[in-house]
């Protein structure tokens, strides 16, 4: 006679007793043999995981809000939306007229960590560098699982609207706005059109 | 005694095992029945995955083997570095270059004998769904967020469901989880359905700690500020076609040399190669004795997993190697919402039922929770508000059984603006009717 040896997990928490296996050698192995049959079924159709990160995204880009000025592009359609671009083209500000794209880079941990967010466009800016790092704090230090990608555009948005030149990434930039915002705004417009500024040449963007 | 004696090299080599297996006990788990019998179930029949060859890996299967686990497979993509060699005990300068999981597996065939330990020298992403079914119990030596979430979704997808919502027992795939920073330490049983998974309890995990670009590029203060300005900015700025690659000497090197110049010009001391390694890898340094103690809580609990001989811990141990030997034990919950465990709401439909019907039925049947949902399936938007509602529209005309590729069970993913995460409904699409027709 087979003796049926069952093994129970006992869980305090969940106050209750988990069967995980029936250890009886062959109902073990007709389970191992089930598992197979049942992975090799599932094989055909088995499709890729979505990680937490994809999952929440769904959420945040059928809730995105944007503004007129304002475009996203998701070049692997609807079903990867990992990475992605946003258009900004500021309709106030010393940027009006230009266009600038940022990239996003989503990480499969998100909302853990914050999405990598790069500007493409080359911009005149006290806090974009010319490699278009973006000091924006959320994207950084002070970044927190509730905020979304609504909350990082909107912060792109207000860059250009009131860029500040006490926490510069361009310090050529910064300081000029400091000292003399009209000259700001001439070399903002001399690079949107194409120009160069300080040495530096951009492609226009208008 | 009547019971016939195993020969004597074998019978002394598991003595202690045998005062826990062969006799019951006040500690014993509910079911548990000592005798030879779960001594093979040990020895012959429990298949363990290791996942991680690491600081944490070479102690787990130092530790699993001495246990008594006989078959045991571990997987690790990466290769062994001079840097390990003085925790990583299983590893020799000769082993340099070569693979982990390898190496590891054949010495620990060396040292214990009978064992046997396959190897898998690869990335766990590159392993289908069907490869982590195959294991009974699944233990984790990992030290990144990523690869913990990854795993967890994989194993928490292999849930299912009976008609009444009940998870299907057999469908439950135990991990053990460790886990070393430094001093500090945490082991961990995941049954999911049962305990949190790792997704309930992501909060544990506080994100890294991120500097201010524009601190970086400004007014640096320490010796990490000016290795994150190397790495961050100035490699853009003068290698910008390369992409950096921490694993590169090379390229490490020279963010060194970068990062040593700039604190030179801000009067900063302590950039040092270990410092500037430590900082761009984010590497906290390992301490063995915090590896060793997590491993044996891991190996243990595997050991009460596979046979009872005493109730599982329950369910988070934390151990502070900086306040002495000091571990605290929590009973987490899990996350009823969870977007990667829980069961979802049970929700039964016809087969004759389209999108749009469903969508109406939900909303109707959740009015506090729902009003403008945008539902998934297995990762395809079915219907999304927004910038793909245009795109998604026509699925909403269409039957559910056909947008579900036939299937007549599955979980959507809903989402909507009344919600501050995704809600799980498990759906089942009514089969008498389906028969009918
Ligand atoms: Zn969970």
């Amino acid at each position: 006679m087979i003796k049926l040896f069952s093994v129970k997990f006992y869980c305090y928490c969940a106050d209750k007793c988990v069967f995980l296996y029936a250890y009886d050698r062959d109902a073990l192995l007709t389970l191992q043999e089930k598992q197979k049959e049942d992975a090799a079924v599932a094989n055909g159709t088995a499709k890729a995981k979505q990680s937490p990160g994809e999952l929440r995204l769904q959420k945040d880009i059928s809730e995105l809000n944007l503004a007129r000025t304002t475009s996203i592009r998701f070049p692997n359609g609807k079903d990867k939306l990992l990475q992605f671009e946003v258009s900004i083209s500021p309709d106030e500000g010393y940027h009006k007229g230009g266009s600038f794209v940022f990239s996003f880079d989503v990480s499969p941990s998100y909302p853990h960590e914050a999405p990598k967010v790069k500007c493409m466009t080359k911009v005149y800016h006290p806090n974009i560098d010319l490699d278009g790092n973006v000091c924006l704090n959320i994207l950084r230090e002070d970044w927190k699982p509730v905020l979304s990608i609504n909350s990082i555009i909107y912060g792109l948005q207000f860059l250009f609207m009131d860029p500040n030149p006490d926490d510069p990434l361009n310090r050529d930039a910064a300081d000029v706005l400091q000292k003399d915002p009209r000259t700001f705004a001439a070399n903002v417009r001399r690079s949107m059109q194409g120009g160069v500024v300080g040495g530096v040449h951009f492609p226009s963007c208008i | 005694m009547k019971r016939v004696a195993p020969p004597g090299v074998e019978r002394s080599r598991w003595r202690d095992l045998d005062r826990l297996l062969l006799r019951s006990g006040n500690l014993v788990g509910p079911g548990f029945e000592p005798g030879e019998e779960v001594k093979e179930i040990l020895h012959d029949m429990l298949h363990v995955l290791v996942i991680g060859a690491g600081g944490l890996g070479c102690e787990l299967l130092k530790d699993l083997a001495l246990t008594g686990f006989k078959k045991i497979d571990v997987i690790d993509m990466d290769t062994i570095d001079v840097s390990n060699l003085n925790r990583q005990f299983l590893f020799r300068m000769k082993d340099v270059g070569k693979s982990k999981a390898t190496v590891a597996a054949e010495r620990v065939m060396q040292r214990v004998h009978g064992v046997s330990v396959t190897p898998h020298f690869c990335r766990i992403e590159d392993k289908p769904p069907e490869f982590y079914q195959a294991f009974h119990i699944i233990v984790l030596g990992l030290d990144s967020v990523e690869a913990r979430s990854w795993i967890n979704g994989v194993v928490c997808g292999f849930l299912e469901y009976e008609d009444d919502g009940s998870v299907k027992q057999e469908t439950i795939k135990p991990m053990v989880d460790g886990g070393t920073e430094g001093f500090k330490g945490h082991s961990r049983v995941i049954i999911p359905s049962v305990t949190p998974c790792f997704q309930c309890t992501m909060w544990l995990f506080p994100p890294q700690t991120k500097f201010p670009l524009c601190t970086l590029a400004e007014t640096p203060r320490s010796a990490a500020h000016c290795i994150e300005w190397a790495h961050l900015i100035q490699w853009g700025q003068v290698r910008g076609a390369e992409v950096f690659d921490a694993d590169v000497p090379e390229h490490m090197k020279w963010i060194y040399e970068q990062a040593v110049a700039r604190a030179e010009l801000f009067n900063i001391p302590g950039v040092t190669l270990q410092h500037t390694q430590g900082v761009v890898k984010n590497i906290i340094p390992a301490i063995p004795s915090t590896n060793a103690i997590v491993a044996a809580s891991c190996a243990l609990e595997t050991l009460k997993m596979a046979t009872m001989c005493s109730t599982g811990m329950s369910n988070y141990m934390m151990y502070m190697g900086a306040a002495g030997i000091y571990t605290h034990t929590v009973a987490y919950e899990k996350d009823p919402e969870c977007i990667v465990c829980s069961a979802g709401v049970p929700v039964a439909i016809e087969e004759s039922t389209t999108l749009e019907e469903l969508m109406q039925q939900l909303c109707a049947q959740f009015p506090e929770k729902l009003a403008t949902p945008s539902v998934s399936f297995q990762g395809c938007n079915l219907y999304m508000r927004g910038i793909f509602e245009e795109e998604t529209r026509p699925n909403l005309a269409k039957r559910i059984i056909d947008l579900m590729e036939g299937a007549t069970s599955g979980v959507l993913i809903v989402n909507d603006k009344k919600l501050h995460g995704p809600l799980r409904i498990q759906l089942s699409i009514n089969a008498a009717q389906a028969m009918q027709t």
